[in-house]
């Protein structure tokens, strides 16, 4: 099979390097060739973070080019849109509608766009908007957006839920893991706009 | 068993196979989570030195003494360790020595750019770079067996995306390599010149040989493909050329330094346009050139920055990659985190309009607006000597309005050194440590200060009270950073003394205590909009066109902007 590749785009302290390990687990399993790239360090305070994550028979780069992403995975509306162009012509966006302001904002140099929706779609009409911090909170756990979000990842991937639920259990923390596989459900069995 | 690791997470697992005794670092990404990681292994002896040139000291120490032993460090920590790596060179080792160096081209997380294998050529010590991380894996394994074989330490270089990628690899079971005999080899292991002038002789031996072996070493390897292009490659660079030309011919390079010429000189005369790339500077290039063969290289690629498989695509190719261009957004850097101790302090020093010296860590980022708190970095521990020189440049009425601001694990890596010349030279400057219990910016590593080992066990915390007054400094006031009141009280005082002087700013990091409050939010009908609260420079504070919000996902209830906003329109929730 061909290298297909998802990023994973975010703010630092989003939970993006927990999305994508659950990814990674899942595609080892499937048998594949696996390669992810993450950001530590200075970046993860609330900057602007990308999780490239590849898979396929046979791997080389770790790292997503321009153009060539099938999936992103956004944690963050604007983050969306400054990681678009990493999608491939077909590839599809999937979009959670939180909005975190960086500080150019909270110091009014800028205003947070107001068509970002607009803008996402002129690239990708197919693009899908999810507020799964909203499901999180109705959970009780802010911090399984990520996993609400990876269950509305997966109704476009064509694997197995059982599978993936083995790959969440291996991935995240052994307490959390009966609200994440809620969590799950709830991105994977929602409605979407 | 094959599992998906981090390279980082490989590389540990390498050591551990390798029978590994003794593993020692100072944290700096993007090398940290090596020791982390080696800590794990109750087999192996894992600590966080105060510095890297204690851990390098260590590793020799334990190598000397009949065990293998590792150390790892970032790009940078090898400039602090550089002393002891250009003297080990020359002794060579008695078991296995092996030198973890992570650089970081693009500088992710980092002040600079510099390419550590120039320290390869310079010390005339091996180095590997592996190329994912079953590589890193088994590059390790076999620089402990060429580190005994030509008796020499071995480099091995990571690059961020080596170090923090994961890919999939293969375990194998720990090797039981017995501890070696020690014996006292004066003519081995104390460098006095006439002891070193021998050795010299014997590092130059080495390398000969080693260059010669190089040839034949496994992880040099020729993958014919297309002749018209030839790439020599290695590392990650390796990976991107695979996946922009897949067809070409390569040379991958296990071993950077000492090249294989002959295989070089081989493989240039099967290709029709030979090109070496290489992140960084033209390490290799100027090599292969020197020998008279002709290879393209840095005509084309940048010096800085990282390269991409779309570069090499469109450089050796010349097909530009069909690309929509990236949207006009404003820039997101990073911030210090809501509930961060160093907002105080530095609302304050913004607030006294003070010069500050800075320094390596989470609290560089209040340099950034708002806060705009401090006016340089340059490396670890630099701030207090820096502070020293600024007073010395422009006198005494300079440096009232001037401090250093250093955090804990820094200072005990080498800002206590910068202070002892301020005693000693007798200066007058004014050092605020911001002692947040922890390694911050790496991911929360212990140090001495913290109370706790690497591998958890509790010890008696080292004083930094008693230790500044050990050095001569009289006065030492700790405060809280949260208490705005005192903070200005207590630094409008310490910078007016004729005396050096510390204020230790205590107040562990927001991300690891375990006090999670109920987020804050702003009264609307009591907000004036004065936007006092904005200058806080905290994520969570958002100016909207209705007014003034709180991100209430964002916030964990610090408290800190009650206390700036005059008007009490910020409250607690039931309050």
């Amino acid at each position: 099979m061909d290298t297909r590749s998802i990023l994973i785009v975010g703010v630092g302290g989003q939970g993006t390097l927990l999305a994508s390990r659950i990814l990674g687990s899942l595609f080892v399993d499937l048998g594949y060739d696996v390669k992810i790239s993450e950001v530590h360090g200075m970046a993860q305070r609330g900057g602007s973070v990308v999780t490239h994550v590849r898979y396929g028979t046979k791997v080389f780069s770790p790292l997503v080019e321009p153009g060539t992403a099938d999936i992103l995975l956004a944690f963050e509306k604007m983050e969306a849109l400054r990681w678009i162009h990493f999608l491939k012509e077909q590839g599809r966006a999937i979009i959670n509608s939180q909005e975190i302001e960086p500080m150019s904002m909270i110091m009014g140099a800028y205003e947070y766009p107001k068509d970002l929706e607009d803008r996402i779609r002129n690239v990708c009409p197919g693009a899908v908007f999810f507020d799964a911090l909203a499901v999180a909170k109705e959970l009780g756990n802010i911090k399984v957006a990520n996993t609400v979000l990876i269950g509305v990842l997966a109704r476009f991937l064509n694997v197995e839920p059982l599978m993936w639920e083995k790959a969440i259990k291996t991935a995240v923390p052994p307490k959390t893991i009966e609200v994440n596989l809620k969590a799950f459900h709830r991105g994977y069995n929602s409605e979407l706009s | 068993m094959k599992r998906l690791m981090l390279g980082n997470e490989a590389i540990a697992r390498g050591a551990y196979e390798a029978g590994v005794r003794v593993a020692t670092a100072y944290p700096g990404t993007p090398s940290t989570e090596i020791t982390e990681f080696a800590a794990k292994y109750d087999e192996i002896y894992a600590e966080w030195s105060p510095n890297e040139k204690v851990a390098l000291e260590v590793a020799i120490g334990a190598s000397f003494a009949g065990a293998r032993a590792m150390v790892a460090m970032k790009h940078v920590g090898l400039n602090v360790a550089a002393d002891p790596l250009f003297t080990v060179s020359y002794t060579g080792v008695n078991a296995g020595l092996v030198i973890i160096v992570a650089d970081d081209p693009g500088m992710h997380s980092s002040q600079n750019e510099q390419d550590s294998r120039y320290y390869a050529r310079a010390s005339q010590v091996p180095m590997l770079e592996p190329a994912d991380s079953q590589e890193a894996l088994d590059f390790v394994k076999l620089a402990f067996e060429l580190s005994e074989e030509y008796d020499t330490p071995v480099l091995i270089r990571l690059t961020t995306r080596i170090a923090h990628s994961q890919s999939i690899v293969t375990l194998g079971e720990r090797m039981d390599i017995k501890l070696k005999d020690y014996k006292k080899l004066p003519d081995k292991n104390v460098m006095m010149p006439a002891m070193a002038r021998k050795r010299h002789v014997e590092v130059e031996r080495r390398m000969k040989a080693l260059a010669d072996a190089a040839n034949d070493l496994w992880i040099n390897r020729i993958e014919m493909g297309d002749t018209s292009i030839g790439i020599i490659a290695s590392g990650i660079v390796y990976q991107y050329a695979k996946e922009a030309l897949p067809n070409a011919s390569f040379l991958k390079l296990g071993m950077v330094n000492p090249l294989p010429r002959r295989l070089i000189e081989s493989f240039a005369s099967k290709v029709r346009k030979l090109y070496v790339i290489e992140e960084l500077e033209p390490v290799l290039e100027e090599q292969i050139k020197s020998w008279g063969i002709p290879v393209i290289g840095k005509e084309i690629f940048p010096v800085q920055g990282e390269l991409s498989a779309n570069m090499i695509v469109e450089k050796i190719a010349g097909r530009a990659p069909d690309v929509r261009p990236a949207q006009d957004l404003p820039p997101r850097p990073p911030v210090m985190c809501p509930g961060c101790p160093h907002r105080g302090i530095y609302y304050v020093m913004k607030k006294l309009r003070f010069h500050a010296t800075g320094d390596i860590g989470c609290y560089t980022l209040g340099a950034l607006p708002p806060l705009e708190a401090i006016d340089t970095c340059v490396c670890m521990g630099a701030s207090v000597g820096m502070a020293h020189g600024m007073e010395k440049a422009r006198g005494r009425d300079f440096s009232r309005r001037l401090v250093a601001v250093i955090g804990d694990s820094t200072f005990i890596h080498s800002g206590i050194t910068g202070l002892i010349d301020i005693v000693y030279n007798q200066g007058t400057s004014t050092v605020v440590i911001l002692d947040n219990y922890t390694t911050g910016m790496t991911g929360h590593q212990d140090h001495p200060g913290t109370g706790r080992t690497i591998k958890g066990e509790a010890i008696t915390p080292l004083n930094l009270v008693n230790l500044i007054k050990a050095i001569g400094i009289e006065h030492v006031r700790v405060v809280d950073p949260f208490d705005l009141e005192e903070v200005e009280k207590v630094l409008k005082e310490e910078t007016q003394r004729e005396e050096p002087s510390v204020v230790i700013a205590q107040r562990p990091c927001a991300l690891l205590s375990k006090e999670m409050k109920a987020p804050l939010s702003i009264d609307r009908d009591t907000c004036r909009l004065c936007g006092v609260c904005l200058r806080l420079g905290c994520p969570a504070i958002e100016k909207k066109s209705d007014g003034m919000h709180i991100n209430q996902a964002l916030c964990n209830g610090c408290g800190l902007c009650i206390k700036v906003c005059k008007f009490g329109a910020i409250r607690r929730a039931g309050e």
